[in-house]
């Protein structure tokens, strides 16, 4: 191999080195800052303290009212794309003419590459106010607003993993189904879900990673109020607002409070990791299955 | 007997309606969605919008600025994202196939691209705005972001390398050329059109972002447009979302405007993209 050809495969593993310095400096900037935050800050106290109240004369440091929040708007986002996503995929499967298959999913496409502060003007601006005539004692800024929004725009992601995890049944299994009589709905409902399921349920862990790491929808519609609370018609806030609304203000670079946000930043990190991770695992046993 | 038989015929037709319901939601919600950004903000979209700078009468602020600096992000983030993400794909796919370093980066890449965006921002806060000493400025934003949308570009160059078959680089390789010669000149021609596409959904989600240029610091009160990617910037999502955050209804109204200019940017590139894609898989018949 010539010389020429040497130092260039060097330039280009070292062009993809830059993804594992990444991932690096992300741990070592989220781990240096914090470990600053949990000197002062008993882990105890961050996991197990029922407040979150850095800017307050009397000081509290438990990470689980964000997290619930977090969880609160990231399953009523599930809970909207879900049925729908997994509604769209059958029927985009089984039902459908492939010709209306192919026009439609580029379109529905679209929904995931809208920007997200659009989500939020629309979560702020359009659905609050219409939630606000059936629920009149909800609050301007709440839970079910963006988690609604997030739920829409996580529908794409939802209907085409769950379509892919459908269309990789065998052919084998929905013949024998036909075969013994079964109707569409019956064959999609008790045989081929079943069978995909591992698929959908990847499809279900990984909407509800990103949608705990989504963040101008929730900064915009949800609150700025970290609230042990399971009421979606009340102000919440999230890790990510949070990490949001301390970037927005003046907080001093080595203060308790600008350490927070890499507090909280490495809790989100944990919870999306676990996330990804566990559905990568599935997705792994799933592939065995059936190759 | 016949009554189930019924039954589970009426069950298999009505849910031909619900998935089409659910298939319509979706786009019913886009439309209706698009015709309420339209009606409020089309008036406002006229020539002293896009020529003001900011100010706090809501009647005279325009996204002059903002708008360059999404110009400006979009091209510094091209120039540090493709080339890099692109090396990073063609190593991985047509060099380090087998050994244990590549399939780190590979499992690594995986990992990144599920991290939240606002990660990216702590990143950057601490490593371009603090230890580099680049601060606020165009530049850090723009790193921040191509290292956000690495992930998109590398696994979009590996598909598209993949779906270049082995013959082609055999043939390359029975004619004398080396492995570069075939990688340059045979591989990543045919795999052109995939590459390109991967890049502009990959660029037209980084001019979409705001978390991370929040996080950096960039929401600043800016009137003079930058010359150079050291100066300070904003770009339309941090527009929209400062003036989503004010209580005037001239600054709604002003931000539905600004939500207009950038879905038809983002729609603009989209449509680009899936017109290559569509134009590269009818063209390209292995």
């Amino acid at each position: 191999m010539s010389v020429k050809e040497k130092i260039i495969e060097g330039v280009l593993l070292l062009c993809a080195a830059v993804s594992i310095l990444t991932t690096i400096g992300i741990l070592w900037v989220l781990i240096s800052e914090s470990s600053v935050f949990f000197a002062r800050v008993p882990l105890s106290e961050f996991l197990f303290d029922t407040q979150w109240t850095p800017f307050f004369a009397d000081k509290h440091f438990g990470i689980l009212p964000l997290v619930t929040g977090t969880l609160l708007t990231s399953f009523i986002a599930i809970a909207v794309a879900l049925p729908i996503g997994l509604s769209i995929a059958v029927y985009l499967n089984e039902y459908a003419p492939k010709s209306f298959r192919s026009t439609i999913k580029p379109v529905l496409e679209i929904l995931a590459a809208i920007p997200t502060v659009v989500y939020g003007f629309f979560a702020l601006m359009v659905i609050t106010p219409f939630l606000q005539q059936i629920f009149p004692q909800m609050a301007g800024f709440n839970a079910l607003s963006p988690g609604i929004v997030m739920g829409i725009m996580i529908i794409p992601m939802i209907s085409s993993l769950s379509e892919d995890a459908l269309y990789a049944v065998p052919t084998s299994l929905r013949e024998a189904s036909y075969g013994i009589g079964a109707t569409r709905f019956q064959t999609s409902f008790k045989v081929l879900v079943p069978a995909a399921s591992s698929g959908i349920i990847v499809s279900v862990i990984l909407g509800i990673s990103r949608a705990v790491g989504e963040t101008m929808i929730v900064a915009i519609a949800a609150g700025q109020q970290p609230r042990l609370t399971l009421n979606p018609l009340v102000p919440v806030e999230t890790i990510t607002t949070y990490i949001v609304q301390v970037s927005l203000g003046d907080v001093v670079q080595g203060s308790i409070e600008y350490q927070t946000i890499f507090a909280a930043g490495i809790a989100l990190f944990a919870l999306t990791f676990i996330l990804n991770n566990v559905s990568f695992y599935i997705k792994k046993k799933f592939q065995e299955k059936y190759e | 007997m016949s009554k189930r038989i019924d039954i589970n015929r009426i069950k298999d037709n009505l849910f031909r309606y619900v998935g089409i319901g659910c298939t319509l939601f979706g786009l019913l919600m886009l439309g209706f969605f698009l015709y309420s950004v339209l009606r409020e903000g089309l008036p406002r979209l006229n020539a002293q919008f896009f020529s003001s700078l900011p100010s706090r009468k809501p009647e005279e602020a325009g996204i002059l600025i903002p708008l360059f600096g999404t110009i400006w992000v979009m091209v510094l983030t091209s120039l540090i994202s493709i080339p890099l993400g692109v090396a990073s794909g063609i190593y991985l796919e047509e060099y380090g196939k087998k050994n244990r370093l590549a399939s780190l980066i590979e499992i690594n890449i995986t990992n990144l691209a599920g991290v939240p965006s606002i990660i990216y921002g702590l990143l950057a806060l601490e490593i371009f705005v603090r230890i580099l000493g680049l601060g606020k400025s165009l530049l850090s934003g723009s790193l921040t972001l191509a290292l956000l949308i690495l992930p998109i570009i590398i696994v979009a160059t590996r598909e598209a390398l993949k779906a270049v078959p082995k013959t082609i680089r055999e043939a390359s390789f029975a004619l004398g050329a080396t492995k570069w010669q075939t990688t340059w000149f045979q591989v990543l021609p045919a795999s052109a059109g995939g590459i390109v596409t991967g890049v502009i959904l990959a660029i037209s989600r980084a001019i979409g972002e705001t978390a991370p240029l929040i996080v950096i610091g960039a929401m600043l009160y800016i009137t003079t447009l930058p010359s150079s990617p050291m100066d300070d910037f904003s770009v339309l999502p941090i527009q929209i979302f400062n003036w989503l955050s004010r209580p005037q209804k001239g600054f709604i109204i002003n931000a539905t405007a600004a939500i207009i200019v950038l879905l038809a940017i983002t729609f603009i590139l989209n449509g680009i993209a899936i017109y290559l894609r569509n134009r590269w898989q009818k063209k390209v018949k292995w």
